[in-house]
C-alpha cells in the first residue's frame, strides 16, 4: 500500500502533468492513519480530561435549575441591570462559531490549499460552539418554559430583532452542520474501508461507529460525478455561509440597537459584532488546533506555519476591531451628548475602566505585539494570545452589554442607589429589595455564582463535545488533505517525512532568514532524478518540476520547491508555503 | 393551548366616571400627533419589519401567515380607519408645580398591585434644574401612541388597546426583556423573583389586571386599566395628596385629578404649556407635565 501510494504520486509528478480534481483520489495511508488516530479506543488521560469537563458541565446544570427556582434575581440581574453575563455569553459563545465560516469556508473559496488539515476541526468547532451559544436564549429568558413560543408562528412578531435572531442563527445552524457533514460523507467511506476504524475499537461501539458511517456515507462511491457534485455543492455553501454569518451578527446586534440607549443605539454596531466574532473565532480555532494537534501527534501535518498563518489573520481582524473600538468611542465621547458621554466617561476613566482597559491590553495590544515579535511568533505565542483574546473578548462584550444597560435614560439628579449619574460615581447598591445577589458588583450588575458556573459550563462544554466528536470522526479531512496531496504535490520521502505540508516545520527557509532575496536553491539547476517516489509538483505554475532526490536540499527550504518565476517570496506555492 | 392569539381590547365599555363633556373633534395642542409629516424611527421599523414580512410570506408560500402577522403588526388597533372609534383614548397630566415628591402614588400603585418595593410602575424622580435646583417628576407609562416596546417583542406579548393602552401579556411574555430595552423611559420592570405575595383576587390575572405578577415577565404601570370602564381612577391618581396627577380622556377632553377637579384638558394643557417627556424620541407619550418655575424635565429633553 504504502509502495503503491508514493509512486502514484510520484509518477504524477514525473509525468509533469497537472492533476484535476476529476483524477482518482490516491490513498495516502500516512494521512490516513494520522486523520483517523483520534477515532477508537480511548485512552486513560481522555477518560479523565472528559469526566472532568462532564463534572463541570453538570454544575452548571445545576446552577442553572437554581436560578430557575430563584429566578433571574439569582443570577445578579436587576431592572437596570437588565441585560449582563447571559447576553454577553450569547454574543461570545455564537461568536466563536464564526471560526468554522472563515478558516474553512474563506480558505476554502479562496483555495488556499494549507486549509486542508484545519478544516475539519475549524468546522467541529463551529458546530459544537454554536448550539452551546444558542442554548443561552435559556438562561436569559424569564421564562424559558414558555420558549416554544418562538417557534409558534401564530405568536410570531416579525418586527422583533430578537424573533429574527432566531430565525437566522437557525438557519447558520443548519449551514454550519451541512458544512460539517458534506466533507464528512467520502471520509467515512476511507474510515470504514479498512485502514480507517482500528482494530482495537472492538465490541458494541466499533458496531454503532460502523452504523453511523454507514448511515452518514450511504450510497458515496467516489466516482468522478460524486466527487465533482461534492465539491460544488461544498462551494456552493462556503459561499451560503458567509453572508449567513455575518446575518446572525447583525441581527444580534439589532437586538441591543432597537432602543434609545446610548451604546446600544449605535450604527457601528452590526460591524462590530461581526468582527469580534470573527477575531474570536479564529481565536478559537487555534485554540482547539493547538489542543489536538498535541493530544493526536499531528505535527507532521499541522505545523507551526499553519497556526502562525492563522495568527496573521487573527491579528488582522484584531487590529480592525481595535480600530473600531477606537471609532466609537471617540465619536460618542465627542459627541457631547449627555448620555453618550456619560456611557464613554464611565467605560474610560469611570466604575468601568478596569475590564475596558484589561479589553485593550489582553485582546488588543498583547495579541498584536505576540503575533508581530518574531520570538514568539510561534505555536506557543498564538496559543497564548488566543486564550488571552477569548477571555477579554468575553469581557469585552460585557462592556459593551452592561454599561450600556445601566446607564439611566432619565437622567435624574439622584438616580438608583444615591448614585450620582453625572461623572464617575460609586457603584450603586443594586437592588436591595431583592435580598439576594451580593456577589462582585460591576456597576449595576452584581456577579453571583450562577452565571459564573454556567459559564463555566459552556467553555467546558466545547472541548467536552469536540473530545466526544473526533472519538467518532476523522480529525483531520482524509479526503481534502488527499486531493490537495495530489493537486499541489504532496511530497513524501522514504521515512514518511511529509516535506511539502510540514513545509518548514523546524526551520524556516535558510533564504527567508537571512533575508536575501532570492533563495540560494533558486538559483541553481533544477535538481533532477526522481528518485524513490520522491515526487512533487507544484499547485499554480506546473511549467517547471523539480523534483528532487534526496533530503537534503528539500530541507534548505520550501523555496526549493517554489517556482523560479513565481513572485518575490519564497515558497509561495507550497501548501505549508510561507506566507510572511 | 388556544391555536390563535387571543386578542385584548379593552373597547368595549361605554361607561365612564367622567363626564362625558362635549367631543371635541378637533384636536387640542399637543395631543396627537401634531407633526406627523416625516418617517419616525418607529414607523420606520414598522414598514422594514412590514417589508420583511412581506418577503418572508413569499419565501414560505403560505398565506396563513398573514393574519398573524397583521394581528401582530404594532399598533394596528390605534387610528387605524377601518376599526370602530373607541369611546375613550386615556392620558395623564402630570402638574409638576404642586409636586412635593411624597411618592405617596407609588405607595399606592405598590400596595393596590401587590408590587415588590424596586417594582416602581410610577416612580418619582428628583430632577436637577437648571440653577442646580430640585424638583419632583413622577414617572408613569407614558403610554406612547408609537410605542418602541411593542414592536421588539418577539412574541407579541405587548399590545395597544384601541383605547390607547399599551399592555403586557404576561401569560405570553417570555422574558427576554428586549422591552425594558426599547422603553426610553425605564418605565418597565422585571419580576426577577417570585411575585410580592397577594390575596386571592375575584377574577383570572388578565393584561389589564396584572395582579398577581408573574415570575419572569415584564411588568408595568397599566393606567389600572381594569378600573377605568368601571368609573374609578387609577390608585395613583387618587392616591397623590397634592392633585397632581389628572387621569384624562381625549375623546371627552376632560381630566379629573384625586380631588375630583374636573379640567377641560385642552384648555388646561395650552393654557399651561403643556410638554411631553422626551418628545423628540418620536413615541408620542399620552403623558403630558405642567412645568414650574427651573423645571425642565431633565437634560436630555434639552441637550438633543
Amino acid at each position: 500500500m504504502t509502495s503503491t501510494t508514493t509512486t502514484g504520486a510520484g509518477t504524477a509528478a514525473t509525468q509533469g502533468e497537472q492533476r484535476q480534481a476529476g483524477d482518482p483520489i490516491v490513498p495516502r495511508p500516512d494521512i490516513r492513519q494520522a486523520a483517523l488516530r483520534s477515532i477508537g479506543k480511548s485512552g486513560r488521560s481522555w477518560w479523565v480530561i472528559v469526566t472532568t469537563l462532564g463534572v463541570i458541565v453538570v454544575a452548571g446544570v445545576v446552577a442553572w435549575i437554581f436560578q430557575l427556582r430563584d429566578g433571574l434575581g439569582a443570577a445578579g440581574y436587576n431592572d437596570r441591570a437588565f441585560w449582563a453575563v447571559y447576553e454577553a455569553d450569547l454574543v461570545a459563545f455564537i461568536g466563536v462559531s464564526y471560526g468554522g465560516a472563515v478558516v474553512s469556508a474563506i480558505l476554502r473559496l479562496t483555495k488556499a490549499s494549507w486549509r486542508a488539515p484545519l478544516t475539519r476541526i475549524a468546522e467541529a468547532t463551529a458546530l459544537v460552539t454554536l448550539p452551546i451559544g444558542m442554548l443561552f436564549i435559556i438562561p436569559h429568558l424569564g421564562s424559558p418554559e414558555k420558549i416554544w413560543e418562538l417557534v409558534w408562528p401564530p405568536y410570531w412578531n416579525l418586527s422583533s430583532p430578537i424573533l429574527w435572531d432566531f430565525f437566522a442563527v437557525s438557519t447558520y445552524l443548519l449551514a454550519t452542520a451541512v458544512f460539517f457533514y458534506l466533507p464528512l460523507i467520502p471520509d467515512v467511506k476511507v474510515a470504514i474501508s479498512g485502514d480507517g476504524v482500528p482494530p482495537a475499537c472492538a465490541g458494541l461501539r466499533y458496531r454503532l461507529i460502523r452504523w453511523l458511517y454507514a448511515t452518514v456515507g450511504r450510497s458515496w462511491d467516489g466516482t468522478t460525478g460524486q466527487r465533482r457534485i461534492l465539491h460544488g455543492a461544498l462551494g456552493l455553501v462556503a459561499i451560503m455561509i458567509i453572508p449567513m454569518a455575518v446575518s446572525v451578527h447583525s441581527v444580534l446586534s439589532f437586538a441591543f440597537s432597537s432602543s434609545s440607549r446610548a451604546g446600544y443605539l449605535e450604527t457601528i454596531l452590526p460591524v462590530y459584532f461581526v468582527i469580534a466574532a470573527l477575531y474570536t473565532g479564529v481565536a478559537i480555532v487555534i485554540v482547539a488546533v493547538v489542543a489536538f494537534r498535541r493530544a493526536y501527534r499531528l505535527e507532521r501535518w499541522i505545523t507551526k506555519r499553519h497556526v502562525v498563518r492563522l495568527g496573521f489573520m487573527m491579528a488582522a481582524l484584531g487590529a480592525i476591531y481595535l480600530y473600531l473600538t477606537f471609532t466609537e468611542y471617540l465619536i460618542d465621547g465627542y459627541s457631547g451628548t449627555a448620555g453618550n458621554a456619560a456611557w464613554v466617561h464611565q467605560i474610560v476613566a469611570g466604575r468601568y475602566w478596569i475590564p475596558f482597559w484589561f479589553y485593550f491590553v489582553a485582546a488588543g495590544v498583547v495579541p498584536l505585539l505576540l503575533i508581530a515579535i518574531p520570538r514568539t511568533r510561534n505555536v506557543k505565542g498564538m496559543t497564548v494570545a488566543s486564550v488571552l483574546i477569548l477571555f477579554a473578548m468575553w469581557v469585552k462584550r460585557l462592556v459593551i452589554v452592561v454599561p450600556a444597560a445601566t446607564e439611566p435614560l432619565v437622567r435624574s439628579a439622584i438616580t438608583h442607589g444615591g448614585a450620582v449619574s453625572s461623572g464617575v460615581a460609586p457603584a450603586s447598591q443594586g437592588s436591595p429589595a431583592l435580598g439576594i445577589g451580593g456577589g462582585v458588583a460591576w456597576g449595576t450588575y452584581h456577579f453571583t455564582w450562577i452565571p459564573i458556573a454556567i459559564t463555566v459550563a459552556a467553555t467546558a462544554a466545547i472541548p467536552l463535545l469536540l473530545m466526544i466528536l473526533f472519538k467518532i470522526f476523522p480529525v483531520m479531512s482524509v479526503t481534502e488533505l488527499e486531493e490537495v496531496a495530489q493537486l499541489e504535490g504532496l511530497e513524501v520521502d522514504v521515512d514518511g517525512v511529509v516535506r511539502v505540508l510540514s513545509g518548514a516545520t523546524s526551520e524556516r527557509p535558510r533564504a527567508w532568514r537571512t533575508g536575501s532575496g532570492v533563495p540560494a536553491a533558486r538559483s541553481g539547476p533544477p535538481l533532477h532524478g526522481s528518485g524513490s517516489g520522491a515526487g512533487l509538483k507544484r499547485g499554480r505554475s506546473d511549467k517547471q518540476l523539480q523534483p528532487e532526490s534526496s533530503r537534503a536540499p528539500a530541507r534548505e527550504g520550501a523555496g526549493t520547491l517554489s517556482s523560479p518565476d513565481a513572485g518575490s517570496g519564497a515558497g509561495g506555492t507550497t501548501i505549508g508555503g510561507d506566507g510572511e | 393551548m388556544e391555536p390563535t392569539a387571543p386578542e385584548y381590547r379593552s373597547g368595549t365599555s361605554t361607561h365612564s366616571s367622567l363626564s362625558p363633556g362635549a367631543a371635541n373633534p378637533s384636536r387640542h395642542p399637543g395631543a396627537p400627533r401634531p407633526h406627523d409629516n416625516g418617517l419616525s424611527r418607529r414607523r420606520f421599523l414598522k414598514r422594514v419589519g412590514a417589508g420583511a414580512a412581506g418577503v418572508s410570506i413569499l419565501a414560505a408560500g403560505g398565506a396563513d401567515l398573514l393574519p398573524s402577522s397583521a394581528s401582530a403588526a404594532p399598533g394596528a388597533g390605534a387610528g387605524s380607519p377601518a376599526k370602530p372609534k373607541a369611546s375613550h383614548q386615556w392620558c395623564m397630566v402630570i402638574d409638576l408645580r404642586y409636586c412635593d415628591g411624597c411618592k405617596q402614588c407609588t405607595a399606592a400603585c405598590q400596595k393596590a398591585h401587590y408590587l415588590h418595593e424596586d417594582q416602581t410602575w410610577i416612580r418619582v424622580f428628583t430632577m436637577e434644574g437648571e440653577s442646580g435646583n430640585t424638583y419632583h417628576m413622577p414617572r408613569p407609562c407614558m403610554m406612547c401612541e408609537d410605542p418602541p416596546c411593542v414592536p421588539v417583542c418577539p412574541v407579541s406579548a405587548n399590545f395597544r388597546t384601541d383605547e390607547g393602552l399599551t399592555l403586557v401579556n404576561q401569560q405570553r411574555c417570555i422574558g427576554t426583556r428586549i422591552c425594558m430595552n426599547a422603553c426610553p423611559y425605564q418605565a418597565r420592570y422585571f419580576n426577577w423573583t417570585s411575585p410580592a405575595p397577594a390575596p386571592r383576587q375575584p377574577f383570572a390575572q388578565t393584561p389589564e389586571w396584572p395582579v398577581p405578577q408573574v415570575k419572569g415577565t415584564v411588568g408595568k404601570c397599566v393606567f389600572c386599566a381594569a378600573m377605568l370602564p368601571a368609573g374609578k381612577i387609577p390608585e395613583c391618581v387618587a392616591g397623590c395628596p397634592m392633585g397632581v396627577l389628572y387621569l384624562g380622556d381625549l375623546e371627552s377632553d376632560v381630566a379629573v385629578n384625586g380631588f375630583g377637579n374636573v379640567i377641560k384638558l385642552s384648555q388646561f394643557l395650552a393654557d399651561n404649556d403643556a410638554v411631553k417627556f422626551k418628545e423628540d424620541y418620536g413615541t408620542h407619550p399620552r403623558v403630558w407635565y405642567i412645568l414650574g418655575h427651573g423645571q425642565d424635565l431633565g437634560s436630555d429633553s434639552e441637550a438633543s
